[in-house]
């Protein structure tokens, strides 16, 4: 079983490595089906490991090599293959291949199409590392191994200028990819701490060996590591306030978005937690996890909140994935680590789906995001309209596909937990969900054509690349009655604690799961009402404080602009004219004056007479023996 | 009574006569002079070394002095007499080809 | 009793003539006394029982070396008197005590405080000479040969030096007049 671990790792890296041999070359789709194919192999390895997991029970782990071992610290490139990282690693690389053969359709045009692969498979590649690592530092590494990646990606149309928001209201990609990249940087840096923190504490950093000594350890130790490692789940789960960059991010080709921005990358922090859930289901942070949970339950309302007014296509969806991420957290926070993980999976499913589907809009409406200019695509575009449709379905949380199972079991513990003001949030936001998901596809999809106006005549994407979408639509829509044997395989891994509702939740669990669907319909028929028939603009409504409030993002980004960029620039600035040029430069600067000035003067001595030269010998081997003499008397 | 101490010092003043005679003259020739006295001086070191200590170590030294100092006078009156050809004197002030 | 004559003795000659060797004007001047100084050094050595190194100064300082400076001298102007600035008396002076001073200091410090121990201990029962042998073909036969070769380097060396060009007028002094002369 060790090399089907081997092949799943390193086949997305031989990919990577393949596709960057034609970086510079221009586009060769077979550099695009090898790298499909390479991904398909590794899906085949992770499934027959899921298998082998399943009939088992138990998991692989396997130790590659000794990476760093310095004094105490040893630290190996262990990889495990158990319950957790198996599914990530199933949902990781079918997520993947579909991805990589849609890109075959959507790069089509693309001068970069090979390095587009290189970098796609890099990040695959980066994901596994994570996902599989059996330490803290593996799982560091392909941290930061995503993070490369997605500034790559986000990046990959760098050459777009940055143009100013009433030319273009997108931002350019490369100032989308610092951002992302800056922001997670500050959440790595807490989760360095945490890293350091456990290894301080435990002396390892093998999950195993640092679990087992977790009730040993103080409540402020425990506490501390939480925080930390929560705070870098933060950062690359784009959680508030750290949320900012996962909007902007949607600059980077739709293929990206689709994989990294919805169903991997972003979903690493949950997998964190998930990952170390001895330590968050430990009595004394209890307070930590808790909040995990309020902050999952805030950010899930308050992106659903934000993606009621967008008008850009993309960005709707990548609210949407901010806030099933909080729907994940508040699982996850709440104990409930088993449907968070079953939460991240469907939803990587669907959310894909969804992308893909939106990359296909993209690309028939010619790179024109902003649904008030779509409207009646369905007539061009069945496959996609068909896609998109069930993936919003999905979204919205209505039976029997996946995402009614995943999102109402998470409601459901919230209920359980007693927390009834997150309940009464988390169902609110189910009916925001709905609503955001359907006048998206109203709007594009129903209605008058808007496009017509534009000039733009749309086409429906490849036949292949609507086929290659078929397992996630197939899965977004099955997905959900594995919910019982995804539970009961899960938690029979030892790190997985079940979690199950009590008596008085499970008589409820009906009435609780009519009541969010309740929500739900009411959000669709609202939106059908509403963007049914073409777009009617309510000028009143759009005029209104919360319209403004939601448009604007709640104004957080231009907060952040005018309170951290630009003191940030200031005092950038004043350390470079007064730091930077007055004394550091202008020391070094005096450094080498001096020896200039010394060399011109000392020049001098350079007679070129051979007895003056011995005379200056003279006098250094007189004051060398005095040295020698001196410090043997000391001695 | 002599002393290793009597044969250190001679050596010493013998030293630093040759020492000065390198740095105050100019001629080339007087400089090798000097440089043998250095050398003799140091060879009287060693051999009242190894007589005090009864260890022959020190007039092994001294006798691969002896050996190094001939072949320094070898190589170095060629090269002096290459000088004296190329420029007519062996003063080192008018030697001064190499001034930076 | 007489070894204390023998060595002042010997030790003011050597001072006084090397002095006159390195005070001098004249070089033969300089060179006689430099020769007469070798011959009381040898001295020196026969009073510290180094019977063969006595010998071989006198054999290569007095025989050999002076020979070949005498020899050299024929191709300088050796009668005239050097004529040179000197540098500042008293610095050189100074210079020269201090270094005196030092490596007395240095070199007296171990012998004073009996640090020093004998590697290869004069063997009992044999002549100097013998003794000599004896260490110096089994402990320093390496270092033996290597001088051996280095004085076969050095004549090599001093033959090409001085002898290329031997039937060039040492009043020439232009390289181009002289390669131009090779090339006929």
């Amino acid at each position: 079983m060790e090399k089907f671990v081997y092949i799943a790792l390193f086949a997305p890296l031989v990919s990577s490595l393949f596709a960057a041999l034609f970086g510079m070359s221009p586009k060769k789709t077979f550099v695009g089906v090898i790298a499909s194919l390479l991904l398909a192999t590794s899906f085949v390895a992770s499934a027959i490991l899921a298998a082998y997991v399943v009939q088992t029970g138990h998991g692989i782990h396997v130790t590659m090599m000794d990476w760093i071992s310095a004094g105490d610290l040893a630290i190996p490139f262990g990889f495990v293959v158990d319950h957790v990282s198996v599914t990530m690693m199933v949902v990781v690389t079918l997520v993947s291949t579909v991805v990589h053969i849609y890109s075959i359709g959507y790069m089509d045009h693309d001068k970069s199409f090979n390095r587009f692969f290189s970098y796609l498979s890099a990040f695959v590649f980066s994901m596994l590392v994570l996902v599989m690592s059996d330490n803290f530092a593996g799982l560091f590494i392909g941290w930061e191994g995503v993070g490369v990646c997605s500034w790559l990606l986000i990046g990959f149309w760098y050459h777009k200028k940055d143009e100013s928001p009433e030319v273009n209201p997108s931002i350019s990609p490369s100032w989308a990819a610092n951002e992302a990249f800056i922001v997670n940087r500050i959440a790595d840096l807490a989760m360095l701490v945490g890293i350091f923190v456990l290894y301080w504490n435990t002396g390892s950093l093998q999950y195993d060996v640092v679990f087992a000594a977790l009730p040993y350890l103080d409540e402020s130790v425990l506490t501390l590591a939480a925080i930390a490692l929560f705070i870098g789940a933060m950062g690359k789960s784009a959680q508030f306030p750290l949320h900012t960059w996962l909007t902007d991010a949607m600059e980077g080709p739709t293929p990206v978005s689709a994989l990294i921005h919805a169903a991997t990358m972003v979903t690493a922090g949950v997998f964190l937690v998930i990952r170390a859930n001895p330590l968050y289901s430990m009595p004394e942070v209890s307070e930590v996890s808790f909040f995990i949970a309020a902050l999952g339950t805030f950010v899930a309302f308050f992106a659903a909140s934000m993606a009621l007014v967008n008008r850009d296509l993309k960005r709707i969806i990548a609210y949407s994935t901010l806030s099933q991420l909080g729907y994940m957290f508040a699982a996850a926070g709440l104990g409930a680590y088993w449907i968070a993980l079953f939460h991240l999976a469907a939803h990587a499913f669907f959310k894909a789906l969804l992308f893909l589907g939106a990359g296909n809009v993209m690309h028939a409406m010619h790179d024109e995001l902003d649904i008030f200019k779509m409207g009646g695509l369905k007539k061009v575009m069945r496959g996609t309209y068909l896609y998109m449709g069930i993936a919003s379905i999905a979204l919205a949380g209505i039976p029997p596909l996946a995402g009614f199972f995943s999102k109402d079991a998470i409601i459901e513990t919230a209920f359980n937990e007693g927390t009834l003001f997150l309940w009464a949030m988390l169902v609110v936001t189910a009916g925001m969900t709905a609503f955001y998901s359907f006048r998206q596809v109203f709007l594009t999809f129903d209605g008058d054509e808007r496009y017509k106006e534009f000039d733009i005549h749309p086409h429906e994407m490849y036949k292949f690349v609507l086929v290659a979408m078929s397992p996630l639509a197939l899965l977004a829509i099955i997905a959900g009655f594995f919910q019982g044997a995804f539970q009961e395989f899960v938690t029979s891994s030892p790190l997985m604690p079940d979690y199950v509702m009590s008596e008085h939740t499970h008589h409820l669990a009906i009435y609780l799961g009519i009541l969010v669907l309740i929500f739900a319909v009411g959000g669709i028929v609202l939106a059908w009402k509403k963007y049914g028939n073409g777009l009617k603009r309510d000028e009143k409504c759009e005029n209104s404080f919360i319209y403004q409030l939601l448009k604007n993002q709640y104004y957080i980004p231009q907060f952040y602009a005018e309170f951290i960029s630009k003191p940030y620039y200031l005092l950038s600035h004043i350390m470079w004219k007064s730091v930077d040029m007055k004394i550091i430069d202008a020391s070094v600067d005096a450094i080498a004056y001096l020896f200039f000035k010394g060399g011109d003067q000392t020049r001098k001595m350079q007679t070129g007479n051979l007895s003056n030269y011995l005379n200056w010998m003279a006098v250094g081997l007189v004051l060398m023996l005095l040295v020698a003499a001196v410090t043997a008397l000391i001695a | 009574m002599i002393g290793l101490s009597h044969y250190l010092i001679l050596s010493g003043l013998l030293f630093a006569i040759g020492f000065v005679g390198v740095i105050r003259r100019r001629n080339l020739l007087m400089l090798f002079f000097a440089t043998e006295i250095m050398l003799n001086s140091a060879n009287i070191a060693f051999a009242a070394a190894s007589y005090y200590y009864h260890d022959l170590t020190g007039q092994m030294f001294a006798f691969f002095i002896i050996a190094v100092a001939a072949s320094e006078v070898a190589v170095g009156l060629g090269l002096l007499i290459v000088l004296y050809k190329k420029f007519g004197t062996l003063d080192l002030d008018d030697l001064a080809s190499m001034k930076g | 009793m007489y070894e204390q004559i023998a060595f002042y003795l010997f030790s003011v000659l050597t001072i006084g003539l090397f002095l006159v060797t390195v005070l001098s004007k004249n070089i033969l001047y300089a060179m006689t006394s430099l020769a007469a100084g070798m011959v009381l050094i040898s001295g020196f050595f026969f009073m510290l029982g180094a019977d063969f190194l006595g010998v071989v100064q006198l054999i290569v300082y007095v025989g050999a070396v002076m020979a070949l400076y005498a020899f050299a001298m024929m191709f300088f102007d050796a009668t005239r008197d050097i004529k040179e600035k000197t540098t500042n008396d008293a610095l050189v002076f100074f210079l020269g005590g201090m270094v005196a001073l030092m490596l007395v200091i240095i070199f007296a410090a171990p012998v004073f405080s009996e640090n020093i121990q004998a590697m290869y201990p004069v063997v009992e029962g044999v002549g100097n000479a013998q003794a000599v042998g004896l260490v110096l073909f089994t402990k320093y036969l390496v270092p033996f040969e290597v001088a051996a070769v280095m004085l076969l380097v050095a004549m090599i060396a001093g033959i090409i030096l001085a002898g290329k060009k031997m039937d060039h007028s040492l009043t020439t002094n232009d390289d181009k007049v002289i390669s131009q002369e090779d090339t006929k």
